[in-house]
């Protein structure tokens, strides 16, 4: 498989402008992105037609709306960060686009729609809204809807706040498309789409002493098609996978997957790279997916002793934890993500490197999102990084790559082998090479 | 860019940089991030762990030294010359005395006799013990005697015990100013040193005051941190005191967390009653700070 650049988007080098999360829709019609400034942008692929079959599916911008804003919690003296740190797709069911987006505190519900046609005559105001006195009005008439330049417009139908007293890190729509969940670091609530002042919490892990606390929850999802069922993960390295039906409060886990910690690989920050950014369900729904600072782990949900497949993603960095602590990129919070017959998995690096390993012919690359690799239509390159002794020629050292570079959001298309990278400002979006 | 030098796995700038990264979480916008402070705890536990082993191995190694070294003088004034047949009588108390966490500070692996050299070694976490030991020379143990027993992890030099400098570092939360309190003379210092003091041999006897630029104390009223607006104490980077040898600062900087993060502790409470003796209990508010909500 061999990946060409398709489009690639970029804005000034703000920081409000850095791209905190991408998402394909489930039809993969619509690429959604969220930045740290509180905005959302929506791609949508062009349709393809026969005249230009060279410009098939590329993604253009389809709408843009501020979606949170910098909030001031008063009771507490705390600044509530506009960043959108996840934004989940519905399922379409009708002419208009929903999804989900979250800051730290607030997920809202919007509606992106098109309006092509506006009522032109009205009787109580002219064609430039002025209202007419109605004395004015000798007769009456029908308005009738004329067609107008195409328009997206967002609104926001739900908003469902307060609800969280820590930073929401992730949020998941179940299966039966009425409800979804959200989770921060000690808590996850139930939430049903229609209802906005209630929430239900069915996992609670903050302990009754905080300074008893060992752990928090990094993430969580339901399971693609078991509506009863999620799982989530923890900073301590384990998975936890819960039945709804069990009972109102999920304390209680149904599985519990957590590999033994090789004692021969202690060090300082043991507990650092053993906690798990990311977990993603197979859209099977047969395995799960995690990351942690240096690997990804595939696991089987029949087995909780250990994973089933564990891929290195940039072992080069375990001589460097110590730097990597002092620079804070140690806490870089990598996503990982399946393709749509689960048989790739992909996660970012540094460098602006991202890796796909091939689960079944166990082959992997290393690609790099940047401008020069990337003229449109140009084939990446795989890239290498040399651990030691002699460079080749196009190999990259460890200490050459640049930290400041971090691809951590990516996404895959539902059905196609295409993908989007999140390069700090900057969206990469690839297509596998057509011949 | 990370530098080609591998950086100091050192428990000392670990602990420090662990502390500063806790403090500046605090100014942070959006808020205290629950789960990069716990990550960051887990590290300042790690590093207080592996201080206090090598900081109690110091303390041993320098009594058994005080012993030997008296036990050395008194053979010497007995008979100077005849070594062989003091040194069978003397192994015991010598191999004790040489028997130390670090075999390579002793140059072999020592067979304790003394139980109390055995429970020492179980409490630092010392796995040579169990090993045989060889016979050293004789030559050997009067090295061992006559001069100070070399500590490779421990830059400080336990014969210059006399000349140690007490240092006490604190941090103001409320005006943001270091100090550094050495040998009774007050100092001010920049806390951002710390992170320095390993390459510059320099000793902190600057006077600067720290300029928190980004703290914003005056939004920090939240009550929850009302309680951590004390005073802090602060492990100073102890490279450039190479006679540092007082260790309850220290130690009860370590405690400080011992106490706050006791969940993360697995039971060293011997340990603790060795290092410290300092209550705890108003100290703990700092770090009940951290976590609280």
């Amino acid at each position: 498989m061999m990946f060409k650049s398709a489009a690639a988007e970029s804005s000034n080098k703000q920081k409000s402008d850095i791209i905190s999360t991408v998402e394909f829709n489930s039809s993969g019609e619509l690429l959604a992105t969220g930045d740290k400034g509180g905005r959302v942008v929506v791609f949508q692929r062009e349709q393809e037609s026969k005249s230009q079959p060279q410009r098939r599916g590329e993604y253009n911008v389809y709408s843009t709306f501020q979606s949170h804003e910098p909030e001031f919690d008063y009771l507490k003296s705390l600044e509530i960060e506009e960043k959108i740190n996840k934004i989940k797709w519905l399922p379409q069911q009708n002419a208009a686009y929903f999804l989900l987006s979250t800051n730290d505190k607030t997920v809202k519900l919007w509606k992106i729609s098109e309006r092509d046609k506006r009522p032109e005559g009205y009787n109580l105001k002219d064609e430039d809204g002025r209202i007419r006195d109605p004395s004015t009005i000798t007769s009456l008439r029908v308005p009738v809807l004329q067609p107008m330049d195409l328009m997206v417009e967002a609104t926001a139908r739900r908003v469902f706040s307060n609800a969280h007293t820590y930073h929401i890190n992730s949020i998941s729509v179940n299966s039966d498309l009425q409800t979804f969940i959200s989770t921060d670091d000690l808590r996850i609530n139930l939430w049903n789409l229609e209802i906005t002042d209630r929430s239900f919490n069915i996992v609670d892990i903050k302990p009754a002493n905080m300074e008893e606390l060992t752990e928090v929850i990094t993430s969580a999802e339901f399971h693609p098609q078991e509506c009863n069922t999620f799982a989530y993960s923890s900073s301590k390295g384990s998975i936890r996978l819960c039945d709804m039906r069990q009972a109102a409060l999920c304390d209680k886990h149904c599985k519990y997957f957590e590999e033994p910690e090789d004692p021969s690989t202690r060090s300082f920050f043991s507990e650092i790279i053993s906690s798990i950014s990311d977990v993603k369900f197979s859209h099977s729904g047969r395995y799960l997916m995690t990351r942690d600072y240096l690997t990804v782990k595939v696991w089987d949900l029949q087995m909780e002793n250990k994973p089933l497949e564990t891929y290195q993603v940039h072992d080069y960095l375990r001589g460097k934890l110590c730097s990597l602590y002092e620079n804070d990129c140690i806490f870089d919070k990598f996503e990982c993500v399946w393709n749509g017959s689960d048989s790739v998995i992909m996660t970012g690096s540094y460098n602006n490197f991202f890796r796909m390993f091939d689960r079944n012919t166990k082959r992997d690359v290393t690609l790099e999102a940047s401008r020069e690799n990337s003229k449109p239509r140009a084939i990446l390159k795989p890239r290498k990084v040399c651990v030691g002794g002699k460079r080749r020629k196009d190999e990259i050292s460890v200490d050459s790559l640049d930290f400041s570079k971090k691809i951590l959001h990516t996404t895959w298309h539902p059905h196609e082998n295409i993908i989007a990278v999140a390069a700090t400002n900057n969206l990469y979006i690839f297509q596998d090479k057509v011949n | 860019m990370i530098s080609t030098m591998e950086c100091a796995v050192d428990a000392q700038s670990l602990i420090s940089i662990s502390l500063m990264k806790i403090h500046n979480s605090r100014t942070q916008r959006g808020g205290i991030k629950l789960h990069k402070n716990l990550l960051v705890s887990y590290v300042l536990r790690n590093a207080r762990q592996v201080y206090i082993k090598e900081k109690y191995a110091e303390i041993y190694r320098m009594q058994q030294y005080e012993e030997v070294m008296t036990v050395c003088n008194e053979i010497q004034e007995l008979n100077p010359l005849d070594l062989e047949a003091e040194d069978a009588e003397d192994e015991e108390q010598a191999r004790a005395a040489c028997c130390a966490e670090e075999a390579s500070a002793c140059g072999s692996p020592c067979h304790r006799g003394a139980a109390h050299c055995r429970a020492a070694g179980t409490v630092a976490g010392c796995s040579l013990l169990e090993d045989g030991c060889k016979e050293p020379e004789p030559s050997y143990y009067r090295s061992c005697c006559m001069e100070a027993p070399p500590a490779p992890l421990c830059e400080q030099c336990p014969a210059n015990s006399s000349a140690h400098c007490n240092k006490t570092t604190v941090l103001d939360l409320d005006t943001h100013v270091v100090t550094t309190v050495e040998n009774g003379y007050l100092h001010q210092d920049c806390c951002c040193d710390a992170l320095q003091c390993g390459q510059s041999a320099q000793s902190p006897a600057k006077k600067r005051k720290v300029e928190f630029g980004c703290c914003a104390s005056d939004a920090e009223e939240a009550h929850d941190f009302t309680a951590a607006r004390k005073r802090a104490k602060r492990e100073d980077c102890s490279y450039s005191a190479p006679d540092y040898t007082d260790t309850s600062n220290i130690s009860n900087l370590i405690s400080i967390f011992g106490s706050g993060f006791s969940g993360l502790l697995s039971r060293q409470a011997d340990l603790e009653q060795i290092c410290s003796k300092q209550a705890l209990a108003s100290l703990g508010a700092w770090t009940r700070a951290i976590v609280a909500f």
